[in-house]
C-alpha cells in the first residue's frame, strides 16, 4: 500500500465474508488483502477455501444473509464498499466482469445467444439494437467463433461446452471491463478445449490491458498461465509467489498440494495425502499486495 | 396415432424428412411432429374442434343467426324446439334461442379472452416479484395471495361485482381478481428454482437491475407452465362468468349472455324446459371442450406430467 492507488487496478484490504448460521458465524473469507495490476493473478486452493467467495465479494454479489466487510476494496482509487447498490450495478459488467464455471448453467436457456450478448452490451452502452448486434457479432468473431451470424441465432442448448464458454467470454468482455474475474472457467470443459479457451481469454485480456483474476484448483494450469499466485486455505492467503516459482513454494500446505499431484517425470507408487495442520487455520493471512 | 397410410405427398414428406435441409425446415418438422402427437389425442382434437367451431360461430354471428337476437315477438313466445323458424325454440319474449346462443358465443369468448390475459399477467408479476425479492416482500405478497385463495371464488367475485357494479367489464375484472392467486403461486415456485441459478447470477454480475432480471430473464421461463394452467382454467372462467350472469351480476339483459339466459328460463323450467336447457348445454359443451384441449396441451407441452 506504499504505492499510489492508481498504480494498481484493484486493492483489497482486510476482506471478510461472513455467513451467520444457527451455530454461530461462519467466516468463509477471513481478512485477506491483495492487489491486482495489469497482470494475471491466480488464486488457488482446495474446495471451500474461499476462492470463489473472494471473487463474488469483490463484486458484492454475496446473497443475504452473507455479509461482506473490508477496510477497502479500491477499484482504480474508488472504494467499492462505499457505493450504493445502484452505483454498484454500474461497476458490475462494465468495470469488473466475471466468467463462471459452467456455460451450460450460466446462459439463459430460453434466450438466444445473440440477444444475451447484445443485452450485456446495451446494459451499459446506450445504443441502438442494430449497433449492439454489430458489436456482438464482432465480439463473437473475436472469440474465434467461425460463423457468428449463425451462432447469434442459436439457443444455448444448441452450442457445445467450449463454444458456450467462448460465448460467455464474449458476453463478459463486450462492455470492455477493466478487470475480469474467471472463476474456474475451464473446469467444466474437455481438456482438449481448455487450452483453446484459455488462449482466447488470455489474448483478449492482454490486448486490452486488463487485469485478470484467475480462480482455479488446478496448480499446473495456474503456474503455467498466471503471473502471480495466491494460495488460499480456510479463507486465508497462506502463501503468495510468482507463478513460475510455484514449485519452490515453502509453505507446507502448498508443498502438500504440489506433492499430491502425479508427475510424469517423477512417478511415485503412492501419492502423498495432504495432511492439514490445524495451526495453518490460525496463522495470519499473508498480504498479496504489491 | 391416427396417421392413416397415404400415398406420399410433397408437403407431408418434406415435413417428415429425417434430413432437414435448412434450419427453418428442421423447425417446421419439429412443429409438425408435436402437432402429430397432439393429433393422436382424440379427446383433445374433439375439444379443439368444438372451440374452432365456437370461434367461427362468434366471428360470423350476423351471417349465421337466423333472427335478430333482440327482436321480440310476443305472439311466438315459448315455442318448443323444432317449431318452424325457431330451431331451438323461443324464450319468454319470443326471441329465437339459437340466435341468442350464437351471439352469446361472442360474449363468452370476450370474457374468457380478457380474463385469460389479465389474470396470468397479474399472477406472473406478483409471483415473480415475491419469489425473486424474497424476504418481507415475499411474505407480504404471498400472504395477500393466501387471503385471496381462502375465499370461495364465486363468492369473492360476487363481492367485487357488487362493489363495482354489474356489467361485463366489471365481471371480467372481478373474475380476474379472483383468478390470479394460483398463477402467482406457480410463478413464485418457478422463480424460486431459478433465482439462484448461474445464469441469473451471470446477468446480475453484468450489472442488471432486479426489474430487468424479472421481466427479461425470469418471465420467459415461467410462461410455459402458466400457459398450460390457463388452458385448464378456461372452463372455470366460463363457469364463473355464467354464474355471475345467472345471479344477475354479469351481463345485463337483454344481452344474450348464456348464464343470464339460464336465469331467465329458470321460471319456466318445468313447463318450458328448453329455455334454460339450451344455454346450459352450450356452457357445458364449451367448458368440456376447454378442459379436453387443456389436457391435451399439457401432454404435448409438458411431457413430464403427461399421463402416458
Amino acid at each position: 500500500m506504499t504505492q499510489a492507488p492508481d498504480a494498481n487496478l484493484l486493492e483489497v484490504e482486510d476482506l471478510w465474508v461472513k455467513f451467520p448460521t444457527r451455530s454461530g458465524i461462519f467466516d468463509a473469507v477471513r481478512g485477506i488483502s491483495f492487489s491486482l495490476g495489469r497482470e494475471r493473478l491466480g488464486i488457488v486452493g482446495e474446495s471451500g477455501s474461499g476462492k470463489s467467495m473472494t471473487g463474488r465479494a469483490i463484486l458484492r454479489l454475496i446473497r443475504p444473509p452473507g455479509r461482506v466487510t473490508a477496510k477497502r476494496i479500491d477499484l482504480e482509487g474508488q472504494n467499492l464498499m462505499d457505493l450504493s447498490e445502484r452505483q454498484m450495478r454500474a461497476v458490475r459488467g462494465q468495470r469488473i466482469s466475471m466468467i463462471m464455471q459452467d456455460p451450460k448453467f450460466s446462459l439463459n436457456p430460453v434466450m438466444r445467444v445473440g440477444e444475451q450478448i447484445s443485452e450485456a452490451y446495451r446494459l451499459h452502452a446506450d445504443t441502438s439494437k442494430a449497433e449492439a448486434r454489430r458489436k456482438s457479432l464482432e465480439m463473437l468473431e473475436a472469440v474465434k467463433i467461425r460463423d457468428p451470424e449463425l451462432v447469434f441465432t442459436l439457443f444455448p442448448h444448441e452450442v457445445s461446452g467450449g463454444m458456450g464458454q467462448r460465448i460467455m467470454i464474449a458476453m463478459m468482455m463486450i462492455p470492455d471491463p477493466k478487470i475480469l474475474i474467471a472463476d474456474e472457467p475451464t473446469s467444466a470443459l474437455d481438456v482438449s478445449v481448455q487450452m483453446q479457451v484459455l488462449e482466447i481469454m488470455d489474448n483478449l485480456v492482454q490486448d486490452r490491458g486488463m487485469g485478470l483474476i484467475f480462480i482455479s484448483h488446478d496448480l499446473n494450469l495456474v503456474s503455467a498461465f498466471c503471473d502471480r499466485v495466491l494460495i488460499m486455505y480456510a479463507g486465508r492467503v497462506v502463501e503468495t509467489c510468482r507463478a513460475d516459482r510455484l514449485h519452490e513454494a515453502t509453505h507446507p500446505y502448498t508443498r502438500g498440494l504440489l506433492n499430491s499431484l502425479p508427475r510424469l517425470d517423477a512417478p511415485v507408487d503412492r501419492l502423498e495425502v495432504l495432511k492439514r495442520d490445524p495451526q495453518w487455520r490460525d496463522e495470519h493471512s499473508i498480504s498479496g499486495q504489491t | 396415432m391416427t396417421i392413416e397410410p397415404r400415398p406420399p405427398e410433397g408437403l407431408r414428406n418434406w415435413l417428415l424428412s429425417d434430413t432437414p435441409t435448412s434450419r427453418n425446415h428442421a423447425r417446421m418438422a419439429a412443429l409438425y411432429q408435436s402437432w402429430l402427437s397432439f393429433r393422436g389425442n382424440q379427446m383433445a382434437m374433439f375439444g379443439l374442434g368444438i372451440l374452432v367451431v365456437l370461434v367461427l360461430v362468434a366471428a360470423f354471428a350476423p351471417l349465421l343467426a337466423p333472427h335478430d337476437p333482440f327482436a321480440q315477438d310476443l305472439m311466438a313466445r315459448l315455442k318448443p324446439p323444432g317449431t318452424p323458424g325457431f330451431v331451438l325454440g323461443s324464450d319468454s319474449l319470443g326471441r329465437d334461442i339459437l340466435s341468442r346462443l350464437i351471439y352469446g358465443a361472442r360474449i363468452t369468448l370476450y370474457i374468457v379472452t380478457l380474463v385469460a390475459i389479465v389474470a396470468p399477467v397479474v399472477g406472473l408479476f406478483v409471483g415473480t416479484v415475491a419469489g425473486y425479492a424474497g424476504g418481507w416482500v415475499d411474505v407480504v405478497l404471498m400472504r395477500i395471495t393466501d387471503i385471496f385463495l381462502a375465499f370461495p371464488r364465486l363468492v369473492l367475485a360476487l363481492a367485487f361485482v357488487a362493489a363495482l357494479g354489474a356489467g361485463i367489464e366489471n365481471a371480467v375484472l372481478a373474475i380476474s381478481l379472483t383468478a390470479w392467486p394460483p398463477y402467482a403461486r406457480i410463478a413464485r415456485a418457478e422463480t424460486l428454482t431459478m433465482r439462484n441459478s448461474d445464469f441469473i447470477h451471470a446477468v446480475r454480475l453484468q450489472g442488471a437491475g432486479p426489474l430487468r432480471i424479472i421481466i427479461r430473464h425470469i418471465w420467459p421461463l415461467c410462461i410455459s407452465s402458466l400457459v398450460v394452467r390457463v388452458t385448464l382454467d378456461m372452463a372455470g372462467i366460463i363457469l364463473a362468468a355464467a354464474g355471475l350472469g345467472f345471479l344477475g351480476l354479469g351481463a345485463q339483459p337483454p344481452t344474450p349472455e348464456w348464464g343470464a339466459m339460464i336465469s331467465e328460463g329458470r321460471r319456466f323450467i318445468l313447463d318450458h324446459w328448453w329455455v334454460a336447457t339450451m344455454p346450459g348445454l352450450a356452457i357445458f359443451t364449451v367448458s368440456l371442450a376447454f378442459n379436453l384441449l387443456g389436457d391435451g396441451l399439457r401432454d404435448v407441452l409438458d411431457p413430464k406430467e403427461g399421463s402416458q
